[in-house]
């Protein structure tokens, strides 16, 4: 948590690594914490944000299948839940929030790298961040952080209706994906998830904006597929740098549009 | 949409070298999937305007190197689990990311969207003739059902003969743990 005082203010939630095997996303969030913590009184943004705002962070969400992605299979996505009666293990942590839980945007066999879980919130992960954001009361934007593909997506992704502030969230992820673009080079696309990465229901994101979080985006970091999960480690600081002017635009833009 | 066909995809596209960012070559390609049997992979067609970058140094020097090594090559996990690839195999990952580009064509369908993940092991085969001869065990992400799919190919390579799959299969999930 990164706060300069006050009483359950408004808040930001960030969260990295809830698919264990996308390494890019734990790295950029440790440095991105640090990116945070050392600009507050630095740089003007950061420090009007956390005047009167919080951010939680969470770096290691999935931290079963982090681990898993150390000792034994790299390419590890899932929690590591015992399913009973599969001998298959895990279920898709972002596939198991309640929002269109059970479509077919999921899989419901054990098997499945998207596996959505016996019923919603059946992830100890998971349901220790519902309960998190609900007892809050005062999140105001959720951003969780994946990778590859080079995207910024908002919702839906469990149905094709857009969402009621879609012209909003679209402009905003523009000017954020622009702004990482000038950093690098790097370019992204951004929409909804549905239409442009794929239907997928139980997703972070969709949960959050159906429960009053307004500004809810999803992150593909590096790159768009030529080492895909396996980005080499040279890329962490530039991939961590150049998405930071885009997750400060999403927060500045949230700390000048209270709701 | 063509009625009892499938459907066609006219592409207009930019090649770029992997190993040049500012070598870039225009193409133009149409693609068909067809309707029904979904075992057929889909048809290419497609022109390049210019020519692709003359490789032969290169090449020659990768092929000498190999052909003189005294014991056959065999290696694993390229990329390693931080993204590294030795210089001594960047060439073999890119033999394997042409090869594999053959094998996630003959799998393609309009619902698929197949990447080379890593190369699990690799091993050079000794021939009689010219050819250099590789077997590869890969894996292949396919991002729509975010799956990890082991695969096995047998690839050939001569710097005058080009890249040929002469084998390729799909292996069980649990080949992997």
């Amino acid at each position: 948590q990164f706060s300069t005082g006050g009483s359950n203010r408004s808040a930001i939630w960030l969260d990295t690594g809830i698919h264990s095997r996308e390494w890019i996303t734990q790295a950029t969030g440790i440095w991105t914490a640090n990116k945070i913590a050392k600009e507050y009184g630095q740089d003007p943004s950061v420090t009007a944000i956390l005047d009167s705002m919080d951010i939680f962070f969470e770096i290691v969400t999935n931290p079963d299948g982090f681990a898993f992605t150390h000792s034994s299979n790299r390419m590890w996505r899932k929690t590591r839940s015992i399913n009973p009666g599969s001998h298959c293990v895990g279920v898709d942590p972002n596939r198991n929030w309640d929002a269109g839980f059970g479509g077919s945007g999921s899989s419901s066999n054990p098997c499945s790298e998207t596996y959505r879980g016996p019923y919603a919130h059946s992830e100890r992960e998971v349901k220790a961040i519902v309960d998190f954001i609900r007892g809050h009361g005062n999140m105001k934007s959720v951003i969780s952080i994946h990778s590859y593909s080079q995207m910024l997506l908002f919702p839906y992704g469990y149905k094709r209706a857009p969402a009621p502030n879609y012209q909003e969230l679209n402009e905003l992820a523009k000017k954020a994906v622009s702004n990482l673009a000038a950093v690098y080079g790097t370019k992204y696309t951004y929409g909804s998830v549905v239409d442009t990465i794929y239907m997928a229901d139980g997703t972070t994101i969709d949960w959050a904006y159906d429960n009053g979080v307004k500004y809810s985006f999803t992150f593909e970091l590096r790159d768009t597929g030529r080492y895909g999960f396996l980005l080499p480690s040279t890329q962490i600081i530039p991939t961590a740098t150049e998405t930071w002017p885009a997750l400060l635009d999403i927060m500045v833009h949230v700390l000048e549009h209270p709701y | 949409d063509i009625d009892d066909v499938g459907h066609k995809y006219h592409l207009e596209l930019v090649l770029e070298d992997v190993l040049d960012k500012d070598s870039t070559v225009n193409c133009t390609a149409e693609v068909l999937y067809h309707l029904g049997n979904k075992n057929i992979a889909p048809a290419v067609q497609f022109t390049i305007e210019g020519e692709l970058k003359n490789t032969d140094e290169a090449d020659n020097i990768f092929y000498s190197r190999i052909k003189s090594l005294e014991k056959e090559l065999v290696a694993e996990n390229i990329p390693d689990s931080h993204g590294s690839v030795s210089p001594e195999m960047e060439p073999i990952r890119l033999l394997a990311q042409v090869a594999s580009g053959y094998v996630i064509w003959q799998n393609s369908t309009e619902n698929t969207k197949f990447q080379l993940a890593q190369i699990k092991h690799v091993k050079q085969v000794k021939r009689s003739d010219d050819c250099l001869e590789f077997d590869y065990m890969i894996l292949l992400h396919e991002m729509v059902s975010q799956e990890i799919i082991p695969w096995q190919m047998t690839v050939l390579w001569h710097p005058q003969h080009g890249v040929q799959v002469t084998q390729d299969s799909c292996q069980p999930k649990h080949a992997l743990e």
